[in-house]
């Protein structure tokens, strides 16, 4: 018994060795499966909104519990849980389809209140500060306010009416005599609820669309600056170019009678005059 | 031998104390599942609103919240760290289970052990071979899977796939394809494995099980003793290894069943006729007796083995 037991031992080790092995190899296969799986659920169609106060769609799914608390108070019945195979979002997470039921925007945001996880963010807590996307005119071809017609709906539905949607007036070229009142989203005051898109009077699909904001939006580059709403020379100190300012005397305008610039740089008091 | 020749497992004891309390605790286990089931749905088919949400998180009375400390465990190791009134629920239900046994959840309240006991059931029917069965450590490293692509995708991984939630959610949500995942559950179980998701595989059970690993409520053998080697408690038993240390036990070993497998279901209780079985409390000492070494057959040797 003595001389087998060294080599027990060496078995046990033998043994731990390959039970380890096993197990890493097993669970190494079954987690790139299930990251897979994970990293196809996390595609978030482009149509599924998330509720007011959703986190990031990443931060999303590392938060939300899928308990559908915020399904049961919303009063509106907008909110439901995304059955597999179905729904688009992953699993058992909450969205709205704003084409089906838009978010009324509650002013207690009950959805937000209902959430045990702060998956759905507490420091919401005015609905009119809510991103659930952003709408946009997707289809100017059919639009009926685009075509020149008074069709108005979206822009009388929006709870943030002459804000987020404004009516533009154009010139109507077609007719040559009337105006087009065009429909335009500012998407800083829009809170994406949908209404707009529910709403359209299109059968089928609608002209306007509540898209999600990684969609919709684009970034101006950090180092643009728009002259017209910031002041400030981009350097420190003035470099000082050939004045070539318009108004009388200069030769780029019809001068006299010139427009005055609508900026006045440095030192060049009264140039204009 | 066609197999035939044993009695059914639990007909002593139906012949001795009739049916009914010969599956008492089957029959309060089913009660369980179906109350637990039942609140949940009594606001959406109802709309008596007692409890709202599900298994995964819920509020009951407006006030009590709940939440699966799993899937709050797996939001943290995703990099979430949930607001107050999660970590209050998961600590509740946390606390509640490591005092009544944390594999309670598999047998009293998961939606999904109805379905792999009726795989077994069929399985036993049919008379199927046993087929693979994992180590009894898989379970741990599923566990550690999880826990391990929950970190690295930043999302609650389990939930993606979790048989019981897709269930339970299925049915007060809305079901879509989850029923898939549920039919996998029974399949595998009645062909490819016995017992072989509860059993050997769902991390759920495995975090339970550690979470209740120093319970107070407990399956004793007081009256080991008694046992006459019907080998009843281990055929009824959803995790036999975990009798035979009690069981089998001698003189100065604990009657305890402390592993933190046991679900305490209670069917060994049932199915004994010589009523060795009871529900206790870990501090029990009451003295328990080993078998006399008996000169037959050796069956505890042949019993240890079969578990």
């Amino acid at each position: 018994m003595s001389a087998s037991k060294p080599k027990a031992k060496s078995m046990d080790r033998r043994r731990f060795l390959q039970d380890s092995a096993r197990g890493i190899a097993g669970c190494a296969v079954a987690g790139m499966g299930l990251s897979h799986l994970i990293s196809d659920a996390r595609a978030l169609p482009a149509q599924a909104l998330r509720p007011p106060g959703a986190l990031e769609e990443d931060e999303f799914l590392a938060a939300c519990i899928r308990c559908g608390l915020c399904v049961r108070d919303c009063p509106y019945d907008t909110l439901k849980l995304a059955e597999l195979g179905e729904d688009g979002p992953a699993t058992g997470t909450p969205f709205f389809t704003a084409r089906d039921v838009p978010c009324e925007m509650c002013e207690d945001i009950p959805c937000v209140a209902a959430c045990p996880t702060g998956a759905l963010d507490k420091s919401l807590d005015n609905i009119d500060d809510a991103k659930m996307g952003v709408a946009v005119l997707i289809d100017e071809e059919n639009c009926l306010n685009a075509l020149g017609l008074r069709c108005d709906v979206c822009y009388r539905v929006c709870p943030v009416i002459d804000a987020a949607i404004t009516l533009e007036l154009a010139h109507n070229e077609r007719s040559g005599h009337h105006a087009i009142f065009m429909p335009t989203v500012h998407a800083d005051k829009c809170t994406g609820c949908g209404k707009c898109e529910k709403s359209c009077v299109l059968p089928g699909e609608s002209a306007i669309k509540v898209l999600p904001m990684r969609i919709a939006r684009a970034e101006a580059a950090e180092h643009y600056k728009l002259g017209w709403e910031d002041r400030n020379p981009l350097v420190d100190e003035l470099i000082d170019l050939p004045d070539r300012l318009p108004g009388p005397g200069t030769d780029n305008l019809a001068a006299p009678g010139g427009f005055e610039p609508s900026f006045k740089l440095p030192g060049t008091e009264g140039a204009g005059q | 031998m066609s197999g035939k020749t044993k009695l059914p497992v639990g007909q002593e004891a139906i012949e001795k104390f009739g049916w009914l309390r010969a599956h008492r605790f089957l029959l309060l286990r089913r009660a369980s599942q179906l109350l637990f089931l039942g609140l949940f749905l009594m606001g959406p088919w109802f709309g008596i609103w007692w409890v709202k949400g599900n298994l995964s998180g819920s509020l009951t009375f407006d006030i009590l919240p709940l939440t699966d400390p799993f899937i709050t465990i797996q939001s943290m190791v995703a990099g979430h760290w949930p607001e107050l009134t999660a970590l209050i629920g998961a600590i509740i239900v946390g606390v509640a289970y490591a005092l009544i046994g944390g594999r309670v959840y598999c047998s009293w309240v998961c939606p999904i052990n109805p379905v792999t006991d009726g795989a077994h059931w069929l399985h036993e029917k049919l008379g199927m071979p046993k087929g693979w069965q994992p180590k009894r450590g898989t379970r741990y490293w599923v566990l550690a899977m999880v826990l391990a692509v929950s970190a690295l995708t930043g999302t609650i991984a389990w939930e993606f796939v979790n048989p019981i939630s897709m269930l339970h959610r299925g049915l007060i949500f809305g079901m879509g394809f989850a029923w898939a995942f549920v039919l996998s559950v029974f399949v595998f179980d009645l062909f490819i494995s016995r017992r072989g998701w509860c059993g050997h595989l769902c991390p759920v059970g495995a975090f339970y099980g550690l979470l209740g690993s120093k319970s107070v409520l407990r399956v004793s053998a007081p009256k080991r003793s008694e046992c006459d080697d019907c080998m009843d408690c281990f055929a009824v038993c959803p995790e036999m290894h975990v009798i035979a240390p009690a069981l089998r036990g001698q003189d100065g070993d604990t009657p305890l069943i402390l592993s933190p497998d046991c679900t305490n279901c209670g069917r060994c209780i049932d199915v004994c006729a010589m009523d060795v079985f009871r529900f206790t409390h870990r501090f029990d000492d009451t003295p328990a007796p080993g078998r006399e070494t008996r000169t037959r057959t050796q069956p505890a040797s042949g019993a240890s083995r079969a578990a």
